[in-house]
């Protein structure tokens, strides 16, 4: 039981690393990665964001739009299928729980919305966002907390990946590299390396 | 006397906006910008993720290049049409109502037609939802400007986008399988030699490193898009 959603969790943190396997919220982490400061706020923000919208988003698509999801309203609802939706269902899940998130924090912490504000409304167009709750759909969870463990485990990753590209440009200031490649052309360099790292993971079986 | 000048320079004006050819310099320059100077990809650094996932082979690069290329013409004219009926405050839920359904079309339309392909994109239809090119250019440029304008722009940044899409694509089949559009290109002679497909290309950490190179090629024949500091 335990172990079947550690399993899982190691699994969506390193194996299955939004960034360096699927480069899922790339535009926001080459963005956002200059200063260590911000990568760890909007790594904070993508953790938050994505724990809370998968298990949403799961108990939408298995209640409302997969086929025959609708039976628990009467029987002749059940051949209802609504999957087609499901990507406007997510999105508009997405944008609006941002919004929510967002008047939360403000009111009810404002030092932490200090330091996450400013990237919650970027946050509704992250591709990590969308993508969790996506590979969440193709995955066929058994159950809501499995999908909960999915998205906070792929949140620690992405996490995981901003922080580490953070310190490493940080440090990369201060080094001679070719004026053609400063700035960008090494970020993509050096993610790449990185990512040739992370795919060492893959051999582990569990 | 004093007001006719007044009264003749909005006409004037108006008149020249008006007889604006379709192609003036002008927008020929919305098509053009983008693929070099402006380069959504390797200039603006939008739409990354898209770009990076599915470049193993030529076909779904083409495709997905294709379904951009739709959905962001048919955005920006739609925005383009209701820029002025958009309250500020809710933009952006708007810009993903309207992205979303263009995107659930053409996520059908492939299932229906070309479904291979489409289970090799996976994920990635939808997620042209957020690919942050189209987000960016509605907000930085639909928002503002005519129907006309805001549709060549969009057709400029995601040919722009589609070209380094094909371009990764293109390396990293030929370099990773030997093959273009699944057909086999390297004939079997060299093959003999003793030459090798490099299979290191076709994993993913490749194609963030062909990107990059991409950027340092671009960079150095073009210098003023050199980053400062």
């Amino acid at each position: 039981m335990w172990e079947q959603y550690a399993n899982l969790f190691i699994k969506s943190i390193f194996i299955e690393n939004m960034v360096f396997a699927y480069f899922l919220g790339m535009c926001s982490y080459l963005a956002i990665s200059k200063t260590l400061k911000n990568g760890v706020g909007m790594g904070l923000a993508v953790i938050f964001v994505l724990t809370i919208t998968v298990p949403l988003n799961y108990l939408i698509y298995e209640y409302l739009l997969v086929d025959g999801a609708l039976a628990w309203i009467g029987p002749e609802y059940a051949e209802l299928d609504l999957s087609f939706l499901s990507l406007i269902m997510f999105i508009a899940v997405i944008a609006s729980m941002v919004q929510l998130v967002e008047m939360i924090i403000e009111k009810f912490s404002p030092s932490l919305y200090g330091s996450l504000g400013i990237f919650l409304p970027l946050i509704a167009v992250n591709c990590a966002i969308l993508g969790g709750s996506l590979f969440m759909q193709i995955k066929d969870f058994s159950g809501v907390s499995e999908a909960a463990v999915y998205g906070f485990g792929s949140g620690i990753g992405w996490f995981l990946a901003i922080v580490a590209i953070a310190a490493i440009r940080e440090k990369i200031a201060y080094s001679n590299v070719p004026a053609p490649l400063k700035g960008l052309g090494i970020t993509f360099i050096i993610t790449g390396l990185m990512a040739l790292g992370f795919m060492s993971f893959m051999g582990i079986k569990l | 006397m004093k007001d006719k000048p007044k009264n003749n320079k909005p006409i004037f004006l108006f008149i020249g906006k008006d007889k604006e050819p379709l192609f003036s310099k002008k927008n020929k320059k919305l098509l053009s910008d983008p693929l070099d100077d402006n380069n959504p990809i390797t200039v603006q650094v939008l739409g990354i993720c898209s770009a990076l996932a599915i470049t193993v082979q030529l076909e779904p690069a083409i495709v997905m290049t294709m379904s951009v290329i739709f959905v962001m013409a048919c955005s920006n004219v739609i925005i383009s049409v209701l820029r002025n009926l958009i309250p500020n405050r809710i933009r952006i839920i708007v810009f993903l109502v309207v992205i979303s359904s263009l995107v659930a079309l053409v996520d059908q339309f492939l299932k229906a037609y070309a479904y291979e392909v489409s289970k090799e994109l996976s994920i990635f239809i939808g997620l042209i939802v957020t690919n942050c090119i189209i987000m960016g250019r509605l907000e930085a440029f639909a928002l503002g400007n005519g129907i006309w304008k805001s549709f060549l722009d969009g057709i400029g940044n995601a040919f722009a986008y589609g070209i380094i899409l094909i371009l990764v694509a293109f390396f990293r089949e030929l370099l990773g399988s030997g093959n273009l559009m699944g057909v086999q290109v390297i004939p079997d002679f060299i093959y003999e030699m003793g030459y090798e497909n490099n299979g290191l290309m076709l994993l993913s950490p490749m194609a963030l490193i062909t990107v990059g190179i991409i950027i340092w090629i671009q960079r150095s024949r073009n210098k003023k898009l050199i980053e400062q500091g």
